[in-house]
């Protein structure tokens, strides 16, 4: 099986040191080699299963209730400013 | 009494509601303080102490270990990850809040597998915990550290998680208990995700009876899981002792071929089979049935798991929870927190996930999986026409030594494969001890059953436990 390991690090935004994108690469083709196996079965007139449960459209009354969560969410980020989280610029005057 | 800490649970209960349950902790730290350096089954010994009316609750004050994919609030929770460094959780996971309504001290942070991925405990940031029957074996995983601390009785009974194996394959290869329920029994709010349409929390106990102690309190409906069942709960210990005579017990011909151990080790099917012939004397039923797709199961499960883990791990980008690595732009900090806090498996998941799903290949791997897995799904469904269990191994082998199996991540997830397809099912299955190996380590026994009967499977395995009496065994440490 032949993929661009780099392309699908950047999709997973991971950077991969060379050695390791060598390893990992190899690793992830013999899987991919070893689920080849499935293509043995027929599957043409097949539903997929997303969930075991079958369960459609759960839902819950929309009701305000009390929260104490932001603040202790807040108080754990990397970094916070008032009811933020706070990151670094995201975009970079050209 | 010096001997708190080899109680079962059952006993520990009682004990707390004759004496409290203060020197029951003081047992179980003081055996952790002898016991976990060189078995490092806990990544943390915080624990809380139940409040008011709660300390007289159902267990009355004992200690329970958890996972440490498990959020309890105000306690540092991080998947055994560099990349969750420093998480607090702002609430208590669905469980944990059970637990604290009838009592219950939460005690005890358990190591394993870096996010769950994983069946031996090695790839915890916080080193591999070792199996207390022969330290330099793994204690299976990923709940490793949950079964190695109740083995080595430095827990009553510990939560694990089980997405593949996860409960059941370290609870073999430790000697004890471990229960999987069907899935959307036990609530998975407050569970740090890795497949969604996989995971449930379960209970690791030193007998069958204190798994169904413990499910009497785990299960149940939740509004805050969109995925918890909405079905009666009984009482898991009531039934145990009724009768097992004529229930209909199945043995895939994939699992057990007629001339050979199929893929077991020669220990494991001696065992296995010496199982059924005391399963037969207790009035069950043998029946050869088929699961004609099951040999996929390893297969779909890499494809749909992983397609899940990556998508689950997505959030974990250094801007809300966990470690941050400094950097010049948002972009950076993605990558570079990413790239710094993930271990190898981890990444190794987060990658093949991540190509599943990838434009082009979704429908040759994704999808194939999802349909794969209806097929898996419809093989259970018929075999539970004839039968009301499905007997196997919990694991082809009995504990392997560290870095036996780390360098070869295949040879390490067709661990798993006796316990893959009943996550792939949903259905709910055990592992209960079945004898030992020649060189002296614990073999597991498992039991699958229909949807919402853990009943039967646990009614099943505590007739064997108390016909075969393997829990009283003990490692010695």
């Amino acid at each position: 099986m032949n993929f661009d390991i780099q392309q699908v690090a950047k999709l997973s935004r991971l950077t991969l040191a060379p050695e390791e994108a060598a390893k990992l690469s190899k690793d992830l083709g013999a899987i991919l080699d070893y689920v080849k196996n499935l293509e043995k079965l027929d599957t043409k007139n097949v539903e997929p299963t997303s969930h075991v449960l079958n369960l459609e459209n759960v839902t819950r009354p929309d009701e305000v209730k009390k929260s104490a969560a932001r603040d202790k969410v807040l108080k754990h980020a990397p970094a916070s400013d008032g009811f933020f989280f706070k990151v670094p610029k995201t975009v970079s005057r050209a | 009494m010096s001997d708190l800490h080899l109680l079962t649970l059952k006993e520990a209960i009682e004990q707390a509601k004759k004496g409290g349950a203060a020197d029951l902790v003081t047992a179980l730290k003081n055996r952790a303080q002898k016991l976990n350096p060189s078995v490092n089954a806990f990544i943390g010994l915080e624990n809380t102490s139940p409040i008011g009316a709660a300390a007289s609750g159902a267990l009355a004050g004992v200690p329970i270990a958890v996972k440490d994919n498990i959020c309890v609030e105000g306690q540092e929770t991080t998947c055994a990850s560099k990349i969750l460094k420093g998480h607090v959780p702002p609430y208590d996971a669905h469980v944990i809040q059970k637990l604290k309504n009838v009592g219950a001290s939460i005690y005890g942070r358990c190591n394993m597998d870096e996010f769950a991925f994983g069946s031996s405990c090695e790839t915890s940031t916080y080193g591999p915990s070792k199996n207390p029957w022969n330290l330099n074996c793994v204690p299976g995983g990923s709940s490793g550290g949950s079964a190695a601390a109740v083995a080595a009785d430095m827990a009553y009974a510990a939560l694990g998680s089980d997405t593949g194996g996860s409960i059941r394959q370290p609870a073999a290869l430790c000697g004890l208990v471990g229960l999987k329920p069907t899935y959307g029994r036990v609530s998975r709010n407050g569970l740090i995700a890795f497949g969604s349409s996989f995971d449930q929390i379960g209970p690791i106990t030193k007998t069958v009876e204190d798994s169904a102690i413990l499910l009497n309190v785990l299960a149940g409906h939740d509004a805050m899981d969109s995925t918890s069942a909405n079905v009666p709960v009984p009482d898991y210990t009531k039934n145990l002792n009724a009768s097992i005579k004529g229930l209909k017990i199945g043995l895939p011909k994939e699992f057990f071929p007629k001339d050979s151990a199929g893929g077991m080790d020669k220990d494991v099917e001696k065992s296995v089979r010496e199982a059924v012939e005391v399963l037969k004397g207790l009035g069950a039923e043998i029946k050869e049935i088929s699961l004609p797709h099951v040999q996929y199961s390893v297969e779909v499960y890499y494809i749909v798991a992983v397609a899940e883990a990556s998508s689950n791990l997505g959030r974990f980008d250094g801007v809300r929870y966990g470690a941050r690595a400094a950097a010049k732009d948002l972009n950076e900090v993605y990558f570079a927190s990413r790239s710094a806090g993930f271990g190898q498996e981890a990444k190794r998941r987060i990658l093949l996930g991540t190509f599943v799903l990838s434009a082009g290949y979704y429908e040759a791997y994704y999808l194939k999986g999802q349909k794969v897995r209806t097929l898996i799904r419809n093989d259970f469904d018929n075999a539970f026409k004839e039968v009301d269990v499905i007997l196997s191994p919990t694991s082809p082998c009995a504990a392997f030594k560290i870095g036996e199996k780390s360098s070869d991540p295949l040879a390490m997830y067709l661990s798993d494969i006796y316990t893959i397809p009943a996550n792939l099912a949903g259905i709910p299955a055990l592992s209960v001890p079945c004898g030992f190996t020649a060189a002296g380590l614990p073999i597991g026994l498992q039991l699958m059953g229909r949807a919402f009967e853990e009943e039967t499977i646990l009614r099943m395995a505590h007739q064997y436990e108390q016909k075969t009496l393997f829990f009283k065994q003990k490692p010695k440490l």
